[in-house]
């Protein structure tokens, strides 16, 4: 395929995309949108642009493997696994209501496709790290790839993973920040700063690079560089806008957990029309 | 009777059965000699990884490395994975029913001195009350190896608690440990005394003290405090009506709470013996033991003080 298709696919890919997960979120009648809206280009390329992964053979124990640490964010993740075919859209709408496989935080063990539950902020870092780590024990060359939230990265847990991936040199593993810069309370630099966050992250051992988590065009490549530098753990930085595609919802810290209802929900149907 | 170390017995029990089985992992927060996983590291230094002092971190590594069809075995004290890691172990481990093992040493109140900061007498019981969760109290060498054997035909989290001190043999070749099943030590009409890990050697000293007095007291060593052996404990409330449970843990939640949670309404009286919902003074492990009332005298006072013949 050319390139230029190739890319102009995926936007596609994400519109449609943020037109399912609007859906998936107006039926709910709660969720998160805000770090879902932010975080879906990157989880579109990684899944049509990057992963090897087969709904076909979804345990394939060479497939790369996808953590999703910020599991609030799971409609983005169902989403792109419907579009996958790991689920049916029956199964997308029916996110978050009685007696769904889909919980607000994704359950391995009910999804197909979900490669670890998460929703417990601070866990999938470590969780990805076991991954690599048996990565390299038993010379398999897939790779790991951890989505983690910006306000997620203030757990003390993630800074002990951080420490023990480039201890032991996993450069088969891609930590992933969805930098939108809002956490519930606030800012992420008033609720509790990160700043300065690329130096934290090379001081604790990793290669860093930062990036638009919304130019489909570069992250295929960069979300392609396992690993940035031999011997190191890769870490991208994509800066994100919250609630990314629905106006009123971009950059508003009170979309990161909000029934998607009303007049709202015309606009954002309206404004994700794929 | 002698006196065996369950610490060294597992560590070397475990090195021995991941020469057989290349899937066991062994991870270690910074204790690889007060654990004895030092025994694994040299024997599979390949498939040992030292985490460093970063529990939550070790257990969430776990959880991948049993993703990827390892079967992880994480040591740390009993303190530090049921409380400081806790999280992980419910969530990470537990939740997605991962098949990670956790071989929990210095329980109880056996580092003594160290102080409350190293006990672990609430571990049984936030450990029982998480879905999924095996817990096995082992309490003497050969009960430890059976133990392991055990864990490792589980497709699924075991918390495996292990006292710091030395336990003496007590199980004959008679006797075997089966997970969800209670081992019968000793058989008596006049009570039962169920025991959970190194307590079963007081309960054993216990009923040879009352026999002398022409009492019959039935010995169950409950090392399986889940799935707990309820078959066991109705009849055993069926026969002998007077239940004393003893563990070196809270009297709340623990293998007490446990038999409670079945005998109640069944018309039995059970004693709990154990820690009295506090925190313990400083001393040695003996000396703790002793104040704590977890002694052979002091529970046959409690018993001659309740049995009516």
């Amino acid at each position: 395929m050319k390139s230029s298709k190739k890319i102009k696919d995926l936007k596609k890919t994400a519109q449609r995309a943020r037109c399912l997960m609007t859906e998936a979120l107006i039926c709910a009648g709660c969720g998160h949108p805000g770090g879902a809206f932010s975080s879906i280009d990157v989880m579109v390329v990684l899944y049509f642009a990057v992963m090897k992964i087969d709904s076909e053979n979804p345990k394939d124990e060479n497939r790369d493997r996808f953590i999703l640490s910020k599991g609030h964010s799971s409609v983005a993740l169902y989403t792109v696994l419907y579009l996958k075919g790991f689920i049916d859209k029956e199964t997308l709408l029916s996110f978050r209501q009685d007696n769904s496989c889909l919980s607000g935080h994704p359950d391995m063990t009910k999804v197909p496709g979900v490669e670890m539950s998460t929703g417990s902020l601070g866990h999938g870092l470590s969780v990805g790290i076991g991954l690599a780590y048996a990565a390299k024990m038993d010379k398999k060359n897939y790779r790991t790839f951890v989505l983690m939230g910006d306000g997620e990265t203030q757990e003390g847990s993630v800074w002990e993973a951080a420490m023990f991936a480039s201890h032991y040199k996993l450069d088969n593993l891609m930590a992933i920040i969805d930098r939108n810069k809002i956490q519930i309370d606030g800012f992420t630099e008033d609720v509790m700063s990160l700043e300065p966050y690329v130096s934290k992250w090379r001081s604790f051992g990793w290669e860093v690079k930062e990036i638009s988590g919304h130019d489909v065009e570069k992250l295929i490549p960069v979300l392609n560089s396992i690993p940035l530098r031999k011997n190191k753990p890769t870490l991208i930085i994509a800066h994100t806008v919250k609630g990314k595609g629905i106006s009123f919802m971009e950059n508003k810290v009170e979309w990161h957990g909000k029934a998607l209802e009303g007049k709202n929900a015309e606009i954002a149907r309206n404004e994700t029309k794929a | 009777m002698p006196k065996q170390c369950l610490r060294i017995v597992a560590g070397k029990y475990l090195a021995e059965l991941a020469g057989q089985n290349k899937q066991i992992v062994a991870l270690e927060a910074d204790l690889k000699e007060s654990t004895q996983s030092v025994n694994f590291e040299r024997n599979h230094p390949d498939r040992y990884i030292e985490c460093g002092i970063a529990e939550q971190n070790m257990v969430g590594v776990a959880a991948g490395l049993a993703l990827a069809g390892k079967i992880p075995v994480v040591h740390s004290f009993a303190c530090f994975i049921s409380m400081r890691a806790c999280e992980q172990v419910r969530t990470t481990v537990c939740y997605p029913n991962l098949n990670v093992k956790f071989l929990v040493t210095h329980a109880g109140i056996s580092t003594g001195t160290a102080g409350t900061t190293h006990h672990a007498i609430e571990d049984i019981a936030i450990m029982r009350a998480i879905p999924n969760m095996t817990v096995i109290a082992p309490g003497d060498a050969k009960e430890v190896c059976q133990a392991l054997d055990a864990a490792m035909n589980i497709d699924g989290p075991v918390y495996i608690r292990l006292g710091a001190g030395e336990a003496e043999d007590i199980y004959t070749d008679k006797n075997k440990f089966k997970v969800g099943y209670a081992t019968q030590i000793l058989d008596g009409t006049d009570l039962t005394i169920i025991t959970t890990g190194m307590m079963m050697a007081e309960g054993f000293k216990v009923s040879k003290m009352l026999a002398h007095e022409g009492i019959k007291a039935g010995l169950l060593q409950m090392a399986s405090i889940k799935p707990i052996d309820e078959t066991a404990i109705i009849k055993a409330v069926k026969k002998t009506k007077l239940i004393i449970t003893v563990e070196e843990h809270s009297a709340l939640g623990g293998l007490g709470g446990a038999v409670c949670e079945i005998a109640a309404g069944l018309g039995a009286k059970v004693i709990r013996i154990g820690i009295n919902d506090h925190f313990c003074d400083i001393g040695s492990a003996a000396c703790l033991l002793e104040k704590e009332g977890l002694t052979a005298e002091n529970i046959f006072k409690i018993i001659k003080r309740n049995y009516r013949a």
